[in-house]
């Protein structure tokens, strides 16, 4: 024991507990190496955060793409107001109203143009199958241009002849290999309704959950294709204000002279008149929210689990903690920096594994489905959330470590 | 200089009503300077009890516990915490952490003090083992070292960080009689050697000649205090 005399006693009375930065340091440090040591239990846990991750992007994502799709019709409409009956709960199954109507809002001094819009639901014959399946018609006057689709402005004039229409090359590939049929073989017959069409080119809009399909058409190829329509009514009117014009005083005015079969909407009214719709009066919205919350509360239970037993596992251990001094703020810490040790480490792989199933999934439903940075961030504040609440209760089993049953 | 630990009168009962069961009845008990005392007698005794109020482990209920010049009657939750981290404590069992190194074990009673910075904490923590013969082995977890080895390594963490006070509650349990001597001659050494007070509680006969003085308890009273009869054998 000769080697006592190396060893100098540290200043008496100088001990001050360390600050929050460095404790908080020292605390996490210590939650790593517990977890580092027992690989198996970290690796369970981080797969759970990774499950609880990629249900919550699937949700998140699916739930975009839905609203994002359901108004790809409406974001493509080069309009400041619309038209709509207020019975109209969706776009895709809409309520008519008076072709007057449109006229009328002639007589506002700030509109410049306004353009009835029709919609409907058709069914298409797959040229190569022939099975027949619905798709969504959007009737409008080709020379107003107030639809903005990539690739209808050089169609203006083929879709004013007779029977033609434009089909949108990302609907379903239920609906046969269009495209490649057009490209191979130029603009071919297709049957809409009972009625022989012509597909004479191919627009770019994607498909919703109230669409599997669109194709494109004059209003007087609309009316040849949906023959049970009567000609004084549409289904949406467009309306373009003249450069400079008030939008809320325009739309003031319009509705001081519209009746009340109208409802006059700005194009973010009308936008979040549909996401409205698939919120609240379908329960897409809900089940999308409800699958997060069970992706949450399922990661949520694994690492309170994983948490809760590293703790119940070494009572004793943290017990002796506290004996030592180490307060229980302390330990709670290191139970938290090791929730958020896992929350990190799952949300990594997680996002990753989610970006790659959005590629696929994209590939296989023609949603549009993308990792987005602002989806990744409330998904990592999510993750982070469950992972923390995890902490909580598990901070809880800490009081059962009384250092006086030590002794 | 005053006493480490100063108790007087202390009273001390568990459950309440009818169920209360009073295990301390005005114990007196004095650690001077330097001074090791082992604490014995039978179990139910309240030695054990009397040990975790001295370690601020449990709240005073009756009388006054002066320990290291704090009096503990009525001291809070984060009082009794703060006097913790001036007292060594070395229990039963090791209780190291298994998922740590020797050194890192040590380290963590070091931790507590936010003037020490890594370094100098490993570099303490590697002088505290080396003298207790375990520099060899400061990078090897518990789970690699003799139960003997762990034991010391305990003694190392709860001497490290210069305690004015150990408390030790039966050190030698887990230990076979070789392995037991050899760490409470350790102890008692390295404590000598700093002028730390030990109080230790047993009732391991085989240890007894490492005491200054042996204080028996029996049925909450303290029965004997006397100087020990191979004094620093």
């Amino acid at each position: 024991m000769n080697a006592m005399s190396d060893l100098r006693p540290a200043a008496r009375g100088a001990m001050r507990a360390p600050g929050f930065l460095s404790g908080s340091w020292l605390a996490v440090r210590l939650a790593w190496r517990q977890l580092r040591s027992e690989r198996a239990r970290l690796a369970s846990a981080i797969a759970g955060v990774m499950f609880a991750c990629v249900l919550v992007f699937m949700q998140l994502g699916f739930r975009a793409a839905l609203f994002e799709s359901a108004t790809t019709l409406i974001g493509a409409m080069r309009a400041d107001l619309f038209l709509m009956s207020p019975m109209t709960l969706a776009s895709f199954r809409p309520e008519t109203i008076p072709r007057v109507r449109v006229s009328q809002a002639l007589g506002v001094e700030a509109v410049q143009a306004a353009v009835p819009v029709y919609l409907a639901q058709a069914s298409f014959r797959n040229p190569e199958s022939g099975r027949r399946r619905m798709i969504q018609l959007i009737g409008f006057d080709a020379e107003a241009g107030v639809l903005d689709l990539p690739g209808l402005a050089a169609m203006r004039e083929a879709l004013k002849q007779p029977d033609t229409i434009a089909f949108d090359a990302r609907s379903r590939p239920e609906f046969g290999p269009v495209l490649r049929m057009f490209q191979e073989q130029g603009p071919f017959a297709v049957q809409i309704g009972n009625r022989e069409m012509r597909v004479v080119g191919t627009v770019e809009m994607g498909t919703s959950f109230g669409a599997d399909g669109n194709a494109v058409l004059s209003e007087v190829n609309f009316r040849r294709a949906v023959r049970e329509r009567p000609q004084a009514l549409v289904d949406l009117a467009a309306i373009r204000l003249k450069p400079g014009a008030d939008l809320l005083a325009a739309q003031a005015a319009l509705r001081a002279i519209m009746p009340p079969d109208v409802a006059v909407l700005t194009q973010e009214e009308l936008r979040r008149h549909e996401l409205r719709y698939w919120e609240e009066a379908t329960p897409i919205g809900f089940i999308f929210s409800f699958g997060s919350l069970m992706g949450l509360i399922v990661g949520m239970v694994i690492v309170y689990q994983i948490l809760f037993s590293d703790i119940a596992g070494h009572l004793k251990e943290y017990a002796t903690l506290k004996a030592m001094g180490y307060s229980n703020a302390h330990l709670s810490r290191v139970v938290l920096g090791a929730a958020g040790i896992l929350a990190l480490l799952g949300f990594v792989p997680g996002t990753i594994a989610s970006a790659m199933l959005y590629g696929v999934i994209a590939d296989a439903t023609f949603l549009p489905l993308a990792m987005a940075t602002e989806r990744a961030v409330t998904v990592f504040l999510m993750i982070f959330a469950m992972c923390g609440v995890a902490g909580l209760l598990a901070v809880r089993k800490l009081r059962d470590a009384d250092p006086a049953d030590m002794f | 200089m005053e006493n480490p630990v100063e108790i007087r009168e202390v009273t001390y009962a568990y459950g309440e009503g009818a169920l209360r069961r009073e295990v301390l009845r005005e114990v007196d008990l004095r650690v001077g300077p330097g001074e090791i005392v082992i604490l014995t007698g039978p179990s139910g005794s309240g030695k054990t009890t009397l040990l975790t109020l001295a370690g601020a482990l449990r709240a005073v209920q009756q009388g006054s516990c002066r320990v290291l010049g704090r009096e503990l009657a009525g001291a809070r939750e984060a009082e009794r915490v703060a006097l913790r981290r001036r007292i060594g404590f070395i229990f039963q069992s090791h209780n190291l952490l298994g998922f740590l190194s020797a050194r890192q074990n040590v380290a963590m009673a070091l931790e507590l003090d936010g003037g020490t910075g890594e370094r100098e904490r490993l570099e303490r923590a590697d002088a505290m083992l080396a003298s207790v013969g375990l520099a060899e082995h400061a990078g090897k977890q518990p789970g690699q070292l003799s139960g003997g080895q762990r034991q010391r390594v305990a003694v190392a963490r709860a001497l490290v960080g210069s305690p004015g006070l150990i408390l030790a509650d039966e050190p030698t349990a887990a230990l076979d009689k070789a392995s037991g001597q050899e760490v409470v001659h350790l102890l008692r050494d390295l404590a000598r050697s700093r002028g730390t007070a030990i109080l230790l509680v047993t009732h391991d006969p085989r240890i007894l000649d490492v005491a200054d003085r042996i204080v028996a308890m029996e049925d909450g009273r303290v029965v004997a205090d006397d100087a020990a009869r191979a004094v620093n054998g």
